[in-house]
């Protein structure tokens, strides 16, 4: 039964024109999970993350999350039913800076209307009050991304590394029960990807977020992941433990290509 | 709008004094004085299409201490501030009173554009669309405000805040098909309905056709203030207190939707920004502000025909808030103050010595319809032009550069 699993994905297909992306896809994650996804470039890994997120509306097949069908609903209803990602060619809003990324991460929490908001004009007006108790909360993120000296930075000024991480601290200011992370470590060097690293497992452990993961770097994700499904040209390789999916040999055929 | 390329020549700039984080979190501290770091470079920053903020000065003569979260969403932060403004009312409150009636009515004009202006470059340059429809919601005010008073005896407050409404209504509907438009297929769609607006209105029977309408006296609880001085009070008080809301809306969750909405509205759906809501919003709330905006005019001018609301007065307004600076209030407030003087005053570059002569020789020899109007045209868009290319932040970039210029002064 659907309804029982926390996020569940029922025979997603997904076709652009000839070019069939996802191939009836399923799989179920558990609450408190960190579940990966890997599979070579263009096997549809980033085309699910777009169908979960209904940036892409999918041909065929179902998702459901916390006992209910959130396909085709609008992306931002699906903000706020509690999905939060990233993106892998960051889409931070360049030109704001870091705090005020972060700040839009808490938009769905705040409750600030048209005329609250023209009318903050004093400390204690509602508005002002909302923005602070809110700040707070973001002050937090920065300070466990160790973001401060990029806080009032542009975005656009910010080194690639840091605005990967500003990215996640903003999904993560919306307190998403379920996080999908698009490549967090593509392009990082080493001592960044061991921050993210760490900082995945910590944001596990605080905020007891489930992830769903996907990465090549395979090092990480036998790091992290509690079970990793593999995927090419749309359709399901394997789906277990780490161990046994890395050393599966379909798995290691489609990376290797031999 | 504007490439970053354009942008990136301000960041040569000096600025920031390392700082140090205390608590609480993340409010900047004391700015460290230190020999070394007097001679840091400080980093200037900018916004999209202008939008520049600095955050700047030298440790030792701008120490700041920031005590609370409120103080980054503050009205009025700090004395100097607050000292400035008191000094702005006290002359916007005295000068009616030295300067010629006409003048205090060139100040009134002035304020009115601000509002329009604020409206705009809330759509155009926080939200990211584009209006060449501005002079439809500001005929749709003024034409509502005078409606209601002459017509069906309202109050003028409400008549002023319904014509915003109406106007608002026409903004939310014309920013459904937003939605699908971008760029100059917007620009177009805007600007047909900012015609048909003009003329539909000079058609029909009860808006006066071509003749338009006398605008009765303005009134509020038996008070005439149909009187310059009065007008001007009465117009000046109602734009601040629009540029204050403004600043607000844009400080608040609002304004960082606006704005995630202009730079990635993938990232703002996915963070839960209705961004279908809040394109239409910004459509709506900047129609209101010319729609109010609009109902004040129709006052100051004392009359209201159609051909007030021509097509050139949207482009006017959208150069307005190009002019003055996309993104900002000052900008908005700026870019008002300059375009209306110009609009009203570029005549007596006649009296100026050879460019005034050069300009009514071009007009007498090479135009058909020779006269003032040509030269002030020419004049106006002439300096349109040097601003955008020599400064394309607007006035608000150059404003900016006088700031850091004192700020930094004896070096």
């Amino acid at each position: 039964m659907p309804e029982n699993d926390f996020f569940r994905v029922e025979g997603l297909t997904k076709r652009f024109g000839g070019l069939t992306a996802l191939d009836k896809l399923t799989f179920s994650v558990e609450k408190g999970m960190l579940f990966s996804i890997i599979g070579p470039n263009g096997a549809g890994k980033s085309t699910l993350f777009n169908c979960i997120n209904s940036l892409y509306r999918p041909d065929e097949g179902k998702v459901w999350f916390r006992g209910k069908e959130i396909t085709g609903l609008n992306p931002h209803r699906i903000a706020a039913a509690g999905i939060g990602r990233t993106f892998q060619n960051i889409e931070l809003f360049a030109n704001m800076t870091t705090m005020e990324n972060l700040m839009l991460g808490r938009h769905l929490h705040m409750k600030t209307g048209l005329f609250g908001a023209a009318m903050m004009f004093h400390r204690r007006s509602r508005a002002a009050r909302e923005e602070m108790v809110h700040r707070e909360r973001v002050e937090r993120i920065i300070d466990l991304l160790e973001l401060q000296a990029s806080r009032d930075k542009f975005v656009s000024q910010l080194p690639y590394g840091t605005r990967k991480v500003v990215e996640l601290g903003r999904a993560l200011a919306a307190e998403p029960e379920l996080l999908l992370l698009d490549e967090p470590a593509a392009g990082l060097n080493n001592e960044e990807k061991e921050d993210l690293i760490f900082w995945i497992q910590d944001i596990r452990r605080e905020f007891g977020i489930t992830i769903l993961m996907i990465e090549h770097n395979m090092q990480l994700v036998q790091d992290v992941s509690d079970r990793i499904l593999a995927i090419n040209f749309g359709k399901m390789i394997t789906e277990g433990e780490p161990d046994e999916v890395v050393n599966h040999p379909e798995v290691m055929k489609a990376y290797l290509g031999g | 709008m504007f490439p970053n390329s354009l942008i990136q020549k301000f960041t040569f700039i000096p600025a920031f004094v390392t700082t140090q984080n205390l608590q609480p979190h993340g409010l900047r501290s004391l700015r460290c004085i230190e020999t070394s770091d007097f001679f840091c470079i400080y980093n200037l920053q900018c916004r999209l299409a202008g939008h520049i903020m600095s955050e700047m000065g030298f440790a030792f003569m701008s120490a700041e201490m920031k005590r609370s979260y409120y103080e980054d969403i503050q009205p009025l932060k700090g004395w100097p501030a607050r000292v400035w403004f008191v000094v702005l009312v006290a002359v916007l409150v005295a000068v009616p009173f030295v300067i010629k009636s006409y003048y205090v009515y060139v100040l009134s004009l002035m304020a009115v554009n601000v509002i329009v202006a604020l409206g705009m470059n809330l759509l155009v340059g926080n939200t990211g669309h584009i209006s060449l429809g501005h002079a439809g919601f500001v005929a749709i005010g003024a034409y509502t405000t005078v409606l209601l008073i002459s017509g069906a005896g309202v109050v003028f407050p409400v008549a002023l805040v319904a014509g915003g409404l109406i106007a608002a209504a026409f903004g939310f509907i014309l920013g459904i098909p937003a939605l699908r438009l971008e760029g100059p297929y917007l620009a177009i769609a805007t600007l047909g309905f900012g015609i048909a607006v003009t003329i539909i209105i000079g058609r029909v029977e009860l808006f006066g056709g071509h003749m338009g309408l006398i605008v009765p006296k303005p009134e509020i609880a038996g008070i005439d203030f149909s009187g310059d001085r009065a007008l001007y009070y009465l117009v000046m008080g109602i734009a601040m207190l629009m540029g204050f809301a403004m600043r607000n809306i844009l400080k608040s969750r609002l304004g960082r939707a606006f704005h995630s909405v202009r730079d990635s509205d993938i990232a703002a759906a996915t963070l839960g920004v209705n961004v279908a809501r809040y394109k239409t919003l910004s459509f709506a709330i900047s129609a209101f502000y010319a729609g109010v905006a609009g109902g004040l005019w129709a006052f100051v001018l004392g009359f209201i025909n159609p051909g007030l609301f021509s097509f050139v007065l949207s482009i006017l307004f959208l150069a307005t808030v190009v002019v003055g600076g996309l993104g900002t209030i000052l900008g908005s407030v700026l870019g008002a103050v300059v375009i209306t003087f110009l609009n009203l005053q570029a005549e007596s570059i006649q009296h100026v010595p050879v460019i005034g002569e050069v300009l009514i020789w071009i007009s007498q020899n090479f135009m058909t319809v020779s006269g003032l109007p040509n030269v002030s045209w020419i004049f106006t868009g002439l300096i349109l032009i040097l601003i955008v290319i020599f400064e394309p932040l607007g006035l608000y970039g150059i404003w900016i550069r006088i700031k850091i210029y004192w700020r930094t002064w004896p070096f």
